[in-house]
C-alpha cells in the first residue's frame, strides 16, 4: 500500500474505533453515561489514539529508516571497480540506479522482458515511457535496480503490514481497558496536552535551529578572519578578490561602520517616530472619540501591513529626489548657487521614511499601554480638579512610561533589523561620519550585497554575512529581551 | 481632646446642621445614559458639616447622583444631567463654572483605593501642586504632614513618605486617598463606597476618619452597609430604581420611617 493510503486507511480506523469504543462505554455503563468516570466520548477517543499514535510512529520511522538502509546495501552491492571511483562517480552512478528503478517500475514485465539486457534498448523505452536516463546504463545497474525494486516492494509490504498490526493491537488494547472506573479523561487529555507542547516547541527549536546554524558558518568565518578584526575593525573593503588571489587579497571587515549607519539610521528613524507616534497614541487613547477611535486606529494600522519593499520605492523615488531637490533650492536662495547638500540616497532619507514605516508600532503599541492604565487611576486625578491634561503627563504617562519603553525597545530592535527600506534608500558606501545629508550603509544593506552574488560558500566574503546577521541577532534579541522584561515588570503593578 | 469638649464639638455641629444651611442643595436632578434614565428629579439637599449617607439597593442611582456632586459623569461617554445642582448657591452646572475648580471644591474619594503609582509624599503633594497651594517647599511639605495627620496615616507613614504609594495595605490605601481629598482642602468630600474593599478593622478606622473629618467638611457617602450608614452618618437619604424614596435624620430613618420602602430595605426585606 502507498503511504497516503495507509494514512487513510489509519484515519478510517480511527473514526471506527471511536465510535465503537463509545459505544463499548455506553454499553458497559447499562447506558446510564454518568456511572463512566468519564464522559462515554473520552473512551472512544481513548481507544482512537492508542490505535492509531504507535501506528503512525512506526510508520514515520520505517518511513525514516528504510531508504537508509535500503541504499546502503544496494550501495554495498556495488561493482568493485565502481566502489574505487570518486564519490562524485558513485553519486552518479547511485543516481542511475534510481531513475533506472523508477522506471522499471513503469514498464510492464512484458516490455521487460522484450527489451532484455540490452542498455541501449532500455533507455529509449524509458524515453518513450517519458523516464530519461543520464546516460546508458550497464548491465550491473540494470541488476541493482531490480534489487532496488524488488527491497523496496519487500519493505513497503512488511511496514505495512506491521502498521496496520500496531493500529489493531493498540485498539485492541484499549479497548479490553474500557471499563466505568477507567479514567479515559485524564489520558486523552495528556495526549492533548503533550501535543500543544510538541506545537510550540516547534517556533523554539526552528529558533533554536537557526542560532545554531549561523553561529557553525560564524564559526567558519572567524577561523578565517580574527574576531577583534571584525568587531573592531573601523573599515569595511570586503574586495572580491579575483581567482588565484592571495590570502592577503580577502580585504577588510570592519563591522564598526556598518554598526556606526544601522545605528545612526535607526536613530533618525526613532526621532521622526516616537514623538508622532506618541501624540498619536495619545491623542487615540484619551481624547479620540470612540468613533474616531475605530476608524482611525484601524487606518495607522494598515500602515504597519505595507510590505516594507513599498516604504523603499516610496524613499527612493519620492522622498530622496524631494530632500535632493528642496535642499537645492534653499541653497541657492542663501548662496545664489544652487548645490544640493543633501543627496537622494542619505541617511535622512532612510531614516525619515523607515521613522515613517515605524509610526505605526509605537502607536499601537503605546496606545495599548496607555489604555491599559487604569480607569481608576484617572478618576482619581480628575476628581482632585486635575485637568485633563494634567493627568496624562502627571499619572498616566508615567504609570505607562515603562511599557512605553519597552515597546521603544521593540520598535529600535525593529529599525536595526530593517533591511529593504535601507537598501534603496540609504546607500552602499560604508562610511564613518556625522553628516545625516550624505549616505550611510547598514548591517542589514552589507548582508544582502555579501550574499547576492556567486561567490562560493567558502570565502570569508560571503561567511561574512553570517557574522553580520549573528551580530544583528544578538543586538536585536538583547533589545527584545530588555523590553520584555520592562513589559512585564510594569505589567505587575496592575495585579 | 477630653470627653466634655468632643461632646461639645459634636453639640456645636448638631447645632449647626439643625439651622438647615445648605451646602449642597440638588433641584430636579435627573442623569441620562444615553437613552436610559437613571435618575428622576431627585431633590435633594446636603447640609454643611453633616455626614450624608446615600443608601440603596445596587442600580439604585445612588453612585450616579453622588458623581453629579463634582460632575465626575462628564468623563462618562454620553453622559446627560438635567436639574439644577448649586454649591453654595452657584450652579455647578453653568457655563461659567470650571469644572476643575467645582472637583478642588469638592473632592471625592472611591470604591476602590487608587493610589497614583508614585510615592506616598508625591500621592498627596499632586493635588496642591496642580492647584498651586503651596509656595515653596516646606509649605508643601507642611500640607502633606496636614493632610496625613487628618487621616490618621502620619504616625504609620512618617518614616517612609518616600516609597511607594501601591506598597500600602488597602486600609491605608484608602485612607492616603483620602488624605489626598484632604490635601487641596476641599469643601465638601464625596465618597463612594469608601471601605467596600475594605477589612472590618481598616472599615472600622476609615469610619473613624469620616467621623472626625466632619468637624471641617460637608460628606457625601454612598454605602452598601445599613450599619456604616447608621454609624457615621448624620442625615440619610435612600434612593430606589433611580428615584429618592425618603430623606431623613438618620435616627429617624433607622428607627420609624416615613416610608414603607425605606422599611423593607432596612429591614433585608429586599435589595
Amino acid at each position: 500500500m502507498s503511504t497516503p493510503l495507509i494514512l487513510l486507511v489509519l484515519a478510517i480506523f480511527a473514526i471506527v474505533c471511536y465510535v465503537v469504543g463509545t459505544r463499548r462505554a455506553l454499553a458497559i455503563a447499562g447506558g446510564l453515561s454518568f456511572r463512566l468516570h468519564s464522559r462515554q466520548g473520552y473512551y472512544g477517543a481513548f481507544v482512537a489514539i492508542c490505535a492509531i499514535v504507535p501506528a503512525a510512529a512506526v510508520l514515520v520511522v520505517w518511513l525514516v529508516a528504510s531508504p537508509l538502509y535500503i541504499n546502503s546495501t544496494i550501495h554495498d552491492g556495488f561493482p568493485a571497480e565502481v566502489k574505487a571511483q570518486s564519490e562524485a562517480q558513485q553519486g552518479l552512478s547511485f543516481g542511475m540506479v534510481n531513475s533506472l528503478a523508477r522506471g522499471m517500475d513503469v514498464l510492464t514485465l512484458e516490455e521487460i522482458d522484450a527489451v532484455g539486457a540490452n542498455p541501449a534498448e532500455l533507455r529509449s523505452a524509458l524515453g518513450a515511457k517519458g523516464v530519461p536516463l543520464a546516460g546508458d546504463p550497464e548491465p550491473w545497474m540494470v541488476a541493482s535496480a531490480g534489487d532496488l525494486n524488488a527491497m523496496q516492494k519487500i519493505s513497503n509490504r512488511v511496514m505495512t503490514a506491521i502498521v496496520l498490526m500496531v493500529a489493531l493491537a493498540g485498539a485492541g488494547l484499549s479497548y479490553v481497558r474500557i471499563a466505568p472506573r477507567f479514567r479515559a479523561r485524564n489520558r486523552v487529555e495528556k495526549v492533548i496536552l503533550s501535543a500543544l507542547v510538541l506545537a510550540s516547541s516547534i517556533a523554539i527549536v526552528t529558533t533554536i535551529g537557526i542560532v545554531m546554524s549561523m553561529l557553525t558558518e560564524a564559526g567558519h568565518f572567524f577561523g578565517r578572519v580574527p574576531a577583534w578584526e571584525f568587531f573592531f575593525g573601523t573599515v569595511w573593503d570586503p574586495r572580491f578578490a579575483a581567482a588565484g588571489a592571495g590570502a592577503a587579497s580577502d580585504g577588510q571587515f570592519g563591522l564598526i561602520p556598518l554598526l556606526a549607519g544601522t545605528l545612526y539610521i535607526g536613530f533618525v528613524a526613532m526621532l521622526v517616530a516616537v514623538p508622532v507616534g506618541l501624540f498619536s497614541a495619545i491623542y487615540m487613547s484619551e481624547y479620540a472619540s470612540p468613533r474616531v477611535r475605530s476608524i482611525a486606529k484601524p487606518l495607522l494600522e494598515v500602515l504597519a501591513g505595507i510590505p516594507t519593499i513599498v516604504y523603499g520605492f516610496f524613499a527612493l523615488t519620492s522622498v530622496g529626489p524631494f530632500l535632493r531637490d528642496i535642499s537645492a533650492q534653499l541653497h541657492g536662495l542663501a548662496t545664489g548657487e544652487y548645490v544640493n547638500f543633501i543627496q537622494a540616497q542619505s541617511v535622512l532619507t532612510a531614516g525619515f521614511v523607515m521613522g515613517i514605516m515605524l509610526i505605526p508600532y509605537v502607536s499601537s503599541l503605546s496606545d495599548d499601554i496607555i489604555t491599559a492604565v487604569p480607569r481608576a487611576l484617572r478618576d482619581g486625578s480628575l476628581g482632585l480638579g486635575a485637568t485633563k491634561s494634567e493627568t496624562i503627563k502627571k499619572v498616566v504617562m508615567p504609570a505607562a512610561l515603562p511599557g512605553v519603553v519597552g515597546a521603544l525597545l521593540m520598535t529600535a530592535s525593529r529599525a536595526i533589523g530593517e533591511t529593504m527600506i535601507v537598501v534603496l534608500a540609504a546607500g552602499v558606501a560604508a562610511r564613518m561620519q556625522l553628516n545625516p545629508f550624505e549616505p550611510m550603509t547598514t548591517v542589514t544593506v552589507k548582508i544582502v550585497s555579501q550574499l547576492t552574488g556567486d561567490l562560493e560558500f567558502t570565502s570569508p566574503q560571503t561567511l561574512v554575512a553570517f557574522a553580520l546577521g549573528i551580530t544583528l541577532f544578538a543586538i536585536t534579541l538583547c533589545l527584545n529581551i530588555y523590553a520584555l522584561f520592562i513589559v512585564r515588570k510594569y505589567r505587575e503593578q496592575y495585579e | 481632646m477630653n470627653m466634655m469638649s468632643e461632646a461639645a464639638v459634636e453639640k456645636a455641629l448638631d447645632k449647626k446642621m439643625n439651622d438647615m444651611t445648605y451646602k449642597m442643595i440638588g433641584n430636579d436632578v435627573s442623569v441620562y445614559y444615553g437613552e436610559k434614565r437613571a435618575l428622576f428629579d431627585v431633590n435633594l439637599n446636603v447640609r454643611e458639616n453633616t455626614v450624608t449617607a446615600l443608601i440603596g439597593p445596587s442600580g439604585c442611582g445612588k453612585s450616579t447622583f453622588l458623581r453629579t456632586l463634582n460632575r465626575m459623569n462628564d468623563t462618562i461617554e454620553g453622559c446627560r444631567v438635567t436639574g439644577k445642582i448649586t454649591l453654595d448657591g452657584d450652579d455647578i452646572y453653568d457655563k461659567e463654572i470650571d469644572v476643575v475648580e467645582l472637583r478642588a471644591r469638592v473632592g471625592m474619594v472611591f470604591q476602590k483605593p487608587n493610589p497614583f503609582p508614585k510615592s506616598i509624599y508625591e500621592n498627596i503633594a499632586y493635588g496642591p501642586r496642580i492647584h498651586g497651594l503651596a509656595r515653596n517647599k516646606a509649605d508643601l511639605d507642611q500640607i502633606v504632614e496636614a493632610s496625613l495627620q487628618r487621616a490618621g496615616l502620619w504616625t504609620e507613614v512618617k518614616d517612609r513618605l518616600h516609597e511607594g504609594g501601591t506598597g500600602l495595605s488597602g486600609g491605608q490605601q484608602q485612607r492616603l486617598c483620602i488624605a489626598r481629598a484632604v490635601a487641596v482642602s476641599p469643601e465638601v468630600i464625596l465618597m463612594d463606597e469608601p471601605c467596600s474593599a475594605l477589612d472590618p478593622i481598616a472599615t472600622a478606622k476609615v469610619e473613624e476618619l469620616i467621623h472626625e473629618l466632619r468637624a471641617n467638611y460637608t460628606i457625601v457617602i454612598v454605602t452598601h452597609s445599613m450599619q456604616q450608614a447608621a454609624r457615621v452618618s448624620q442625615r440619610t437619604a435612600m434612593f430606589h430604581l433611580g428615584q429618592l424614596v425618603e430623606e431623613n435624620d438618620t435616627d429617624k430613618m433607622f428607627t420609624n420611617p416615613d416610608d414603607q420602602r425605606t422599611q423593607d430595605y432596612i429591614m433585608g426585606r429586599f435589595g
